[in-house]
């Protein structure tokens, strides 16, 4: 699968950064507006899914190949799982187990926005993966 | 009350696309659709008269009237749950595609008894 | 450290090495499967310990229900939590040694760590929403892993299962949904009392219906059970097993029981659903089983069979009758378990699975074979295995049922014998077709099954003999404290909201 035209790929290289941002500020703000890790996480996926579209799948697997991808995805789940571990052996299991701040800041609500981090990060990489995966498939006429 | 048997509406024609269509993408859609209906029915079931969206600002005060805040966490979770069934079908309907040719049903009959 | 702290270990062990695994197979083939199995011992090692310990509650976070989400491990939970910890270690070795023939085995063992991470949160915990998160993890990594050696047939079968447990899943939720609205919490504690107190009206005669239809499908109840013919014999063995032995028992039965005994109250109308399904399924299936060539569908629609004897206890609605229900529960998992488990073998050793093909297999492979022997004698209900007892049990609370049913509960006792009688006529046509006759001369050369899928083989043949006779002291020490949990639903709403109290329970509208 080859890429666009080079007004599809300029533009797609001007878009992909703001899209990310945005995504990463959804992530982030989870406590405090709506959104949170899998929005924000399904953003990112949106983002990746542009340059592939723009690029094609070659180009797109050198820089991001579905091993990364899969990997980035195995370990933000099991960063989620361990924020609710260590909240386990100091208490309760999903314990908040950070200091809550004032309310309405970005750095409050204790463990909320770290668990949003690793939730968006897994989000993102694995609808990315699973996008990378099916566009692979050689239809019955290419086999 | 309308609204109800809209939603019901709704969830019955996405189940008669799944279960009596005989393309697979159309059985596919016919669940997406029935997933919408339920999520639906339960934006419906936390409707609270006159409420706020349940935000919480420095200019809103704890005891406004929000609309019923839990219902929309079982929203997203019922959509995240959706979503891992529909890329699973997806797949599922590639590979048939591979093998078959085709998306249609009549011709996948290798299953009997 | 108390009981109740092992409790979200049960969930959080299964879920790391799902995580883990495909990381670590990365790296190298072999440490995918001994994670595998060290979670698999793991898990045997907690619930045994939860099992001893007395019956806990764990709030998660520290939130008190029912803002929180309690996992509740009473004597039914742990119960459900050694059946499925046994059945998945045994599964587990004998897919280590099953699954040489296939590649992506990473991601095999990932989404076998899921499902029972799953099974086990459908049965520790006390929230209804949990429940059917829980279920739907369950459920969808079993159609990934049914499709997982993508042959046509594979295919297929996983479609239809995901299309029809889809549909399930959604009359699921929509029963949830409009339970919540009714009465505004999702604990089911809290819900056994707001609904106990309230009479039945048309929202909650709805719900029962939908949750009937949902959980009837995960359970293969006859009229939903198309899928599991395709299903169950279409998967890899180490994966029909785990589907016919565990999911349609955790997922299905186990929810019925709970949700029915728990939050509703088995009587009239419900009653005689609960009797008339499960007496369909014993009867059609057992007559569509006895004319089949494939040995693994023989057993699928033997399956739905079994099924409806559960579910024709549960329905009876006597305390005999549930206790009888939970033993069947418990030992159709480990003689349904064994025999995918050697049909697993058979098909590796000869390559086929039509009966008119095999024949005279126990001088070749004499342990595959024994152990066979017993699954089908317990299958059957020949005494002493633990068939026998459980579906004695049944049948006497069926009679026992005379004195509120009349002359009904003798037609429904006599219809359970016939369908016992058939069950034996049809594992005869298996030992004649399979085990003792004639060698064929393409089958000459089959050798036995390796030692790894045996040593499953044996464990589980040693534990259908021990239920079998020392079946006393498993009902006393198991069935009828599980039963006692089940019925009790004051005790169950002490222990998860101890400062509401208990005195607003009453224990049904009988």
């Amino acid at each position: 699968m080859s890429g666009m035209t080079l007004i599809v790929k300029t533009i797609a290289r001007l878009v992909v950064g703001f899209i990310i941002v945005f995504g990463c500020c959804v992530v982030l703000h989870g406590h405090l507006s709506p959104g949170g890790g899998f929005a924000g996480g399904a953003m990112l996926a949106c983002g990746f899914v542009l340059v592939l579209l723009a690029y094609g799948r070659t180009e797109t697997r050198r820089i991001i190949s579905e091993n990364r991808a899969a990997t980035w995805d195995s370990l933000g789940a099991f960063a989620f799982l361990s924020i609710a571990l260590v909240g386990y052996f100091s208490g309760a299991f999903f314990r908040n187990f950070l200091p809550l701040g004032r309310q309405f800041q970005l750095i409050s609500s204790g463990t909320v926005m770290w668990s949003n981090v690793a939730i968006g990060i897994k989000v993102g990489a694995c609808l990315f993966a699973a996008y990378l995966v099916l566009a692979g498939f050689r239809t019955a006429e290419d086999m | 009350m309308v609204l109800y048997v809209l939603t019901m509406v709704i969830f019955l024609a996405g189940l008669y696309a799944a279960m009596a269509k005989k393309n697979i993408m159309k059985t596919v859609i016919g669940m997406l659709i029935m997933d919408y209906a339920v999520n639906l029915m339960l934006v419906l079931i936390g409707y609270r008269r006159d409420g706020l969206p349940p935000i919480m600002t420095s200019a809103n005060e704890p005891a406004s009237a929000f609309v019923d805040p839990l219902p929309q966490a079982l929203i997203v979770t019922s959509i995240v749950i959706g979503l891992a069934m529909t890329a699973l079908m997806a797949a599922l309907c590639v590979r048939l595609y591979q093998r078959y040719g085709t998306f249609d049903t009549l011709h996948m009959r290798k299953l009997k008894g | 450290m108390d009981n109740s702290q092992l409790l979200p270990l049960l969930i959080a062990v299964p879920l790391g090495g799902a995580f883990i695994i495909p990381l670590a197979g990365r790296l190298r083939e072999k440490a995918a499967e001994a994670i595998a199995l060290l979670v698999g011992v793991a898990l045997l090692v907690l619930a045994a310990a939860a099992l001893a310990g007395p019956a806990s509650v764990y709030r998660m976070g520290k939130w008190p229900p029912p803002f929180g989400i309690v996992i509740v491990g009473d004597s039914l939970s742990c119960l459900m939590l050694i059946l499925i910890a046994v059945l998945s270690l045994c599964i587990i070795i004998y897919a280590l040694g099953y699954m040489k023939r296939f590649t992506a085995r990473p991601k095999f063992y990932s989404l076998l760590m899921l499902m029972i991470a799953g099974m086990n949160g459908v049965v520790l915990t006390g929230d209804i929403f949990n429940l059917y998160v829980f279920l739907e993890i369950a459920a969808i990594s079993s159609y990934a892993l049914v499709a997982f050696g993508t042959e046509d047939q594979e295919l297929e079968a996983a479609f239809k299962y995901l299309v029809l447990s889809g549909v399930a899943s959604s009359f699921i939720l929509l029963g949830i949904a409009l339970l919540y609205s009714k009465t505004g919490t999702l604990n089911m504690a809290h819900l056994a009392k707001l609904i106990s107190a309230a009479p039945a009206d048309r929202v909650v005669q709805f719900v029962m219906a939908l949750f009937i239809a949902g959980f009837g499908l995960k359970a293969a109840m006859v009229p939903f059970h198309a899928w599991l013919p395709d299903a169950h014999p279409s998967a890899p063995a180490p994966i029909s097993a785990m589907l016919s032995g565990l999911l349609i028992k955790a997922l299905g039965v186990y929810a019925i029981i709970r949700i029915f005994n728990g939050i509703f109250s088995v009587s009239g109308t419900l009653s005689t659903i609960l009797i008339v399904m499960g007496l369909l399924s014993m009867v059609i299936g057992v007559l569509l089983a006895v004319g089949q060539w494939d040995l693994k569908r023989l057993l699928a629609y033997h399956s739905i069979s079994q099924m409806g004897y559960v579910v024709l206890g549960i329905g009876l609605g006597t305390p005999l009758g549930l206790a009888g229900a939970i033993f069947h529960m418990v030992n159709h998992g480990v003689f349904k378990s064994l025999l995918f488990l050697c049909s697993g073998a058979v098909e590796r050793s000869t390559g086929t699975r039509n009966l008119k093909e095999l024949g005279g297999l126990c001088h070749r492979m004499p342990v595959t074979c024994t152990t066979c022997s017993i699954a089908s004698l317990s299958i059957s209900g020949v005494p002493p295995f633990n068939g026998f007892w459980s579906k004695l049990l049944i049948i006497i609370a069926a009679v026992q049922a005379a004195s509120t049913m009349g002359n009904v509960a003798y037609v429904i006792a006599g219809i359970t014998i016939f369908v016992s009688f058939m069950t034996l006529v049809s594992f005869v046509k298996v030992q004649k077709y399979v085990i003792f006759g004639k060698l064929p001369e393409k089958l000459a050369a089959v050798k036995e099954a390796p030692v790894r899928m045996c040593i499953s083989l044996v464990v589980l043949a040693v534990l259908c003999v021990g239920l079998g006779v020392f079946s006393h002291a498993a009902l006393r020490k198991l069935v009828l404290p599980a039963r006692d949990a089940a019925l009790d639903k004051a005790a169950y709403v002490e222990r998860v909201l101890p400062e509401w109290g208990s005195q607003a329970v009453t224990l049904g509208e009988q």
